[in-house]
């Protein structure tokens, strides 16, 4: 370790969506290091400690080293060809890159998706019918005195969920910590999280909705068949025990995970989730929320809503943003085989995604933003690298219950941000639209009155 | 012997450190080409931890290794697997009109495999 050591007060960790912002690092400047992280996770000092300056190529086109200014001509070029592409990621970048790329994808009339739609996009349909009892994680911490968590294993994914918010922690109407909360556990399966609860229910694989479903018909005062555990796996008793806990609480909370979202029913799954929370206002106060995994896709939820009104899913073909999970969801566009070039940025579908969707990146010209190599940058016609958000990198991200936190970095990158490269390839893309004198994209033809130069 | 059990693949906090590490990197790779099974299933099967087993579903495949998890733990014919690259060899692509393909508690085949390393049975 050299001496020449500085430490970052309030510093934070955007490994998770819990974005904890009591961070104090202590950074070696010469090894360009980050050496400690006081109140980090398991998680985040692995987010921390394995962040090293690496000397890689600014960019790569077709796997040759190239500068950024090569690279955004060859990106801009790419994009400004393209009839149907797909702008895609964005949960690991901050809020002002966030705001840049959908600025891109509005210039080129873009399909625009984040990661949303294969973590907890059908949550996001729920809200849409259902609507959402929403809180901070701040009221928890303070109120909580009953926590469900339902198909998600916080312990492995967000450890300080448990002891920043939602279980240990002593607040405002709950002093005793722990002591004073409730804590039940649903889930398939027996995950570390499970020693964390008061109370567990296993239920059987695929059954959510039916459990869900029981639940709000007993909050109704329904009568509800005892062969529903042979169809869940939970005694009706379990669930009655349940019910009369969740009426009787001061404060309640459903935080739900990607076992509802990722499993059959998706979207009904989180909806009766939701209807459940609703119907429980009836009774007393209670909210749910969805645990949020990339430290910064709630960010990419707010901005894409706030700009689009829709939150993923998104397409600008006419101009005009259309929301269609199904149609403009990037798992579909490219498994269908219909964008001819996608720009991505901080996001890995091609280890993340269907066989289908991997075998068509491979056919069309990638554009990637990432500061690490992955199986996407591998295949990428033209790749970034770039800063690190939140460790070289200020700005903006919003924690999974959409507050904004302002990120303090520990340390300078040689590499631009993503803010930086997708703000040059957008001002790039201006210039081309102005020589060629029109639109782009699949909505060229309809919004170009005379022939195009190029074409 | 080969049968038909269901997959939930999820986070672990192993494959959350270690893609820190670096995606590309063996630490990586490993967590995420191994898949949990109830150890009932695994002697049925006549698997001891660190074997290999393929799972196969209708639009791919995986070579993995298996470990063994207490029966309280992992029902019966519950499998549990790292998200990452095998994982997603064996989702499909029909995302019912969501945006969202099925990527837990959906059916795989099982069966024991010996031979050739996970490198080159992995695809």
């Amino acid at each position: 370790m050299s001496e020449n050591i500085r430490t970052v007060e309030n510093a934070t960790c955007t490994f998770c969506g819990c974005v904890c912002d009591d961070m104090i690092l202590t950074v070696d400047l010469d090894e360009k290091r980050i050496t400690r992280a006081k109140n980090a996770c398991v998680l985040g000092r692995a987010w921390f400690s394995e962040h090293k300056h690496e000397e890689r190529p600014y960019a790569l086109i077709r796997g040759k080293e190239a500068s950024t200014a090569e690279a955004v001509e060859e990106a801009a070029q790419i994009l400004a060809k393209a009839r149907f592409p797909v702008t895609y990621g964005l949960s690991d970048t901050t809020c002002e890159a966030q705001r840049q790329a959908l600025a891109i994808a509005d210039l080129i009339g873009s399909n625009l998706d984040t990661t949303t739609s294969v973590c907890h996009g059908p949550s996001g349909i729920a809200f849409e019918g259902i609507g959402e009892s929403t809180m901070t994680l701040g009221e928890v911490k303070n109120r909580a005195d009953l926590v469900i968590f339902w198909g998600g294993n916080p312990a492995a994914s967000h450890p300080r969920l448990f002891t920043r918010y939602a279980v240990t922690p002593k607040g405002m109407y709950v002093p005793n910590g722990k002591k004073d909360r409730t804590v039940v556990l649903v889930d398939v399966r027996r995950t570390p999280s499970v020693p964390v609860a008061d109370i567990f229910i296993q239920v059987k694989p695929r059954s959510d909705f039916e459990v869900l479903w029981a639940l709000r018909a007993l909050v109704k005062g329904r009568r509800v068949s005892p062969s529903i555990e042979q169809r869940t796996g939970v005694a009706l008793a379990t669930l009655e025990d349940l019910v009369n806990r969740m009426k009787s609480c001061q404060y309640g909370v459903l935080l739900f995970g990607m076992g509802l979202t990722m499993t059959r029913g998706r979207h009904f799954n989180s909806g009766a989730l939701l209807a459940l929370a609703t119907d429980l206002n009836e009774y007393t106060h209670f909210v749910a929320k969805p645990v949020r995994g990339h430290g910064n896709v709630t960010g990419a939820d707010n901005i894409v809503s706030w700009q689009t009104g829709f939150p993923f899913g998104v397409n600008f073909s006419r101009g005009y943003p259309r929301f269609n999970p199904g149609e403009f969801t990037t798992v579909d566009l490219l498994s269908r085989g219909e964008v001819d070039a996608a720009l991505i940025i901080a996001s890995d579908p091609a280890s993340n995604f269907p066989r289908a969707a991997v075998e068509h990146l491979r056919k069309i010209p990638v554009i990637v933003l990432d500061p690490n190599p992955t199986e996407t940058t591998q295949l990428a016609h033209v790749a970034f690298t770039t800063a690190t958000y939140g460790i070289n990198v200020p700005g903006t991200v919003y924690r999974m219950d959409d507050v904004p936190i302002t990120l303090r970095p520990a340390f300078e990158s040689p590499y631009p941000s993503d803010e930086d490269v997708l703000t040059a390839i957008k001002n790039r893309l201006r210039e081309l639209r102005l020589a060629r004198g029109g639109a782009y994209g699949a909505g060229a033809t309809q919004k170009v009155a005379a022939p195009l130069p190029s074409d | 012997m080969a049968e038909t059990m269901s997959l939930i693949a999820g986070r672990s906090s192993k494959q959350g450190t270690s893609l820190c590490a670096g995606k590309l990197e063996p630490e990586y790779c490993e967590v995420t080409s191994t898949v949990e099974m109830n150890v009932n299933d695994m002697a049925r099967l006549g698997l001891k931890d660190g074997d290999r087993v393929r799972l196969r579903t209708e639009v791919g495949e995986a070579v993995v290794h298996c470990k063994g998890r207490d029966a309280a733990d992992l029902p019966l014919g519950v499998l549990f697997i790292a998200y990452g690259p095998p994982s997603s060899q064996l989702m499909g692509s029909d995302t019912a009109g969501t945006g969202m393909p099925l990527s837990k508690n959906f059916e795989v085949i099982v069966e024991p495999v010996t031979g050739q390393s996970i490198g080159e049975e992995a695809r």
